[in-house]
């Protein structure tokens, strides 16, 4: 019996043993000695900082290039941009290229469960110590987390790679806010510029609504209380508005008074957020929400099928142009039209309005890694992608982005060769640039993406009426605290 | 005499420089990471932004973990997911272990049938819980047969809009699907356990109780499943210690959520929860909980099948 119980304890040591080698990738109780660090974090902004102009711009025209440019990302997006807008880029393989003499190895993984940020920020933190042509050079971030990166010596101001702030006098101001540490450096610079806008099936309004014109269509959802009005129109005639309860969200929370993190780093709720609870609740329950599944779920794109029944999506650019997919008369890779898939898409059904609220989504920004032996390379990206009107127009006309360049979009937006053949030939760029001027970024925390991401998914429950309202909350704070620790309720 | 103690002496070495391989590896990736996931759990220690927090916490990490970390509803959700699963399973395994191993059955393409029922192991669970995502979905496949069936036999009537069943919205369907798909990746690993076992069974016990008279049911019940009861043990406690490591399946079913409320949410998936931020305070002390808590329930029924009886020795 013993020696049994013994065989037994032992069985039961190696089976948790392989548990705790997946929490366990530190030494023994890391080093208890080591100082807390947690008191250099505590600057999760109340007030956004100001950029600080008065910068000088340090020369690195002497400094010598290294051979590697190690790029970090999450898709296919920024390397597309490069591999089709970059002078003198050439594509070597799938994830190699050459810049001149310079190799350029793209490390690309997915963001699903957080793996780009783990790869990165392992990577990051070992920075310091890796050979030269190992060093990460330029990495990618969202405005939901950018702040995690910009607060940190991990990223360089891009005065530090020889570019003068005066250069990028052309970029909305929202996005440099993003990019803007505690201390009013510019850490990052971007090529795109998000503001959102209701995209709306033209077929479905044409019959409701009576027109499809996007005047008469800003109409009907004008503002919150016309847009529920528009809904219950929708319903009786047997449409959705729109396809899950999570698509109106960042029209709300875009739109917030408080961050979601005070500086006690406690968790907070804006009236906002919690109007588009009850908002959403409301309208989910008179069935004129399709279902609450996640975005990007097959129940969410469902909706851009003809038969979808789906009235509006709530989105940027790059939505347009990614998620409602391939333009129809368009061609694919081998010069063939792209054949009718079925695709409200596909017949150029779309229509843009502003909708009830400006918003912003996503968005990618460019950083320069400290260490990057590559700066001269690195800024001149930058100043091609972020800054060169010639090179950025080429983006608006192939790849129907929205670019971070003013006086580009404001010439675009008159011209009809920039129309978006996904909606039906409507230029949107009028409207796009007239959101972006408008956005506020003053209320992003560090924390921002886990709070969206868990709060949509804790009212998931109160939506399908498995929990009430303070107990939806509740999983919330749970969720929450759990995810990131340093947070309290 | 002196010459035989030697050569004992000398086989027992071998005996020691065959164990060292194995010996080497769970020292390296078992006890150390062991030890220091204990250690760990004493200690406040995760990531904040880019920044790790490292700070000694005495036994609070254990007292959050009872007070707000809810690991008796989470214990609770992986217990009933496995019996829900488990049941099903073991008795299938017994039944096809039971058709398969006996003769007089004769039955053909057992071969076949043993490969068959063992494919879904196969399958990468992740895979399986997203393939039974998609099915399940409001707009999948399922849900296109159920309108279907109720066009064809009328409870639809035409016109009338059929209102798909949110599989994931329901706490009976989320758990249903998860033991389901748990049932089905496991039945065949465990039918081939226990034929295993029954064809180490001596026939000449079976021939003996037809010869006396005995019914298939009888020979069931009184010779096979008491000779049988240390593979089932072993069964048991395998499954058991799986169970509660329960976590691939619900992760991707619920996408980490344990929705609805928290219904499906496993002990495994909350500490995943707490790795996000690599928290190993918490994390480590929500394993060496779960350590205690398999050793105490793989006692019992370890005890509960031990005992002896009129058959002999378990």
């Amino acid at each position: 019996m013993k020696k049994r119980l013994l065989a037994l304890s032992m069985a039961m040591i190696m089976a948790v043993g392989s548990l705790a080698g997946c929490g366990d990738d530190k030494p023994a109780g890391g080093d208890p000695t080591q100082a807390p660090a947690d008191n250099k974090t505590e600057a999760t902004p109340t007030e956004k900082p100001v950029l600080n102009e008065d910068v000088e711009v340090v020369d690195i025209s002497e400094e010598e290039e290294g051979k590697v440019l190690n790029i970090y990302c999450w898709n296919e997006e920024f390397k597309s941009r490069l591999e089709d807008h970059y002078p003198g880029y050439s594509k070597t393989d799938a994830t190699h290229g050459k810049i001149g003499d310079i190799e350029v190895v793209w490390n690309i993984t997915a963001n699903q469960d957080n793996a780009y940020q783990n790869n990165l920020d392992e990577t990051l933190l070992k920075q310091a110590d890796a050979a030269a042509d190992d060093k990460i050079d330029l990495f990618l971030v969202e405005a939901d987390y950018a702040l995690k990166y910009v607060d940190t010596e991990y990223t360089m101001p891009v005065t530090d790679l020889g570019i003068d702030l005066k250069e990028l006098s052309t970029q909305y101001k929202y996005t440099q806010d993003v990019m803007t540490s505690s201390d009013g450096t510019l850490k990052g610079v971007s090529w795109q510029g998000c503001p959102g806008v209701l995209i709306y099936s033209r077929a479905i309004a044409k019959e409701v609504l009576g027109s499809d014109d996007p005047a008469d269509v800003q109409a009907a959802v004008k503002d919150w209380d016309t847009y529920k009005a528009t809904a219950a129109d929708m319903k009786k005639a047997g449409y959705f508005m729109t396809a899950t309860t999570n698509d109106t969200f960042r029209t709300f929370s875009n739109n917030v008074s408080i961050p979601w993190v005070n500086a006690d780093k406690k968790v907070q709720i804006d009236d906002n957020i919690k109007k588009w609870v009850d908002d959403t609740k409301e309208m989910f329950d008179a069935g004129e929400i399709k279902s609450s599944a996640d975005l990007w779920s097959a129940d969410w794109n469902s909706g851009f099928q003809r038969d979808g029944k789906v009235f509006c999506y709530f989105g940027p650019a790059w939505m347009i142009n990614f998620s409602m997919g391939n333009a129809p008369g368009s061609v694919d890779e081998d010069g063939n039209p792209k054949p009718d898939d079925g695709t409200i898409t596909f017949e150029g059904g779309w229509g843009a309005t502003e909708g009830p609220q400006g918003f912003f989504w996503g968005g990618t920004w460019i950083c320069a890694a400290t260490g990057t032996d590559n700066k001269a390379t690195v800024a001149d990206i930058m100043r091609k992608l972020t800054v060169d009107k010639d090179i950025m127009l080429d983006i608006v006309a192939k790849d129907s982005d929205f670019v971070n360049n003013q006086p580009a979009m404001e010439e675009a937006a008159t011209n009809d060769a920039y129309a978006f053949p996904v909606l039906g030939g409507q230029n949107p760029l009028a409207m796009f640039a007239n959101g972006a001027k408008n956005i506020a970024l003053d209320k992003i925390t560090a924390y921002d993406q886990g709070c969206n991401e868990e709060f949509q998914k804790a009212m998931k429950d109160y939506f399908d009426g498995n929990a009430d309202y303070e107990t939806a909350l509740e999983n919330f704070y749970a969720k929450i605290t759990a995810k990131y620790p340093a947070l309290s309720k | 005499m002196k010459k035989k103690n030697r050569s004992v002496v000398s086989y027992n070495k071998w005996g020691y420089i065959f164990l060292i391989p194995f010996t080497v590896t769970f020292i390296i990736f078992q006890l150390i990471p062991l030890v220091s996931t204990v250690v760990n759990s004493f200690y406040i220690n995760y990531r904040d932004g880019l920044e790790t927090v490292v700070k000694f916490n005495g036994v609070q990490n254990y007292v959050k973990i009872f007070t707000e970390d809810h690991v008796l509803r989470n214990f609770g959700n992986t217990m009933i997911m496995w019996i829900m699963g488990f049941i099903p399973q073991i008795v299938i395994s017994l039944l096809f272990a039971a058709w398969f191993s006996d003769p007089s059955l004769r039955l053909k393409g057992q071969r076949f049938f043993k490969t068959v029922i063992y494919l879904p192991n196969l399958i990468m669970a992740a895979a399986f819980s997203m393939l039974f995502f998609t099915l399940f979905a409001q707009e999948g496949p399922v849900n296109n047969i159920m309108e279907s069936i109720q066009r064809l036999f009328g409870v639809l009537k035409e016109g009338e809009a059929y209102t798909p069943y949110d599989f994931m919205a329901h706490t009976g369907s989320v758990r249903g699907l998860v033991a389901l798909m748990n049932c089905l990746m496991w039945f065949g690993n465990t039918t081939i356990l226990l034929l295993a076992g029954m064809m180490g069974i001596d026939t000449s016990l079976f021939e003996a109780a037809e010869v006396d008279g005995a019914t298939s049911n009888q020979i069931f019940w009184r010779i096979t499943l008491p000779i049988l009861r240390p593979i089932l043990i072993y069964v048991m406690i395998t499954s058991l210690i799986g169970g509660l490591q329960m976590f691939d399946v619900p992760q991707i079913l619920t996408n980490g959520s344990g929705q609805p409320n928290n219904t499906s949410m496993t002990l495994i998936m909350q500490l995943k929860a707490h790795l996000y931020s690599k928290n190993y305070g918490v994390g480590g002390a929500l394993s060496v909980i779960l350590f205690f808590i398999t050793g105490i329930l793989s006692l019992i029924v370890f005890k509960f099948n031990g005992r002896t009886d009129e058959y002999g020795k378990a």
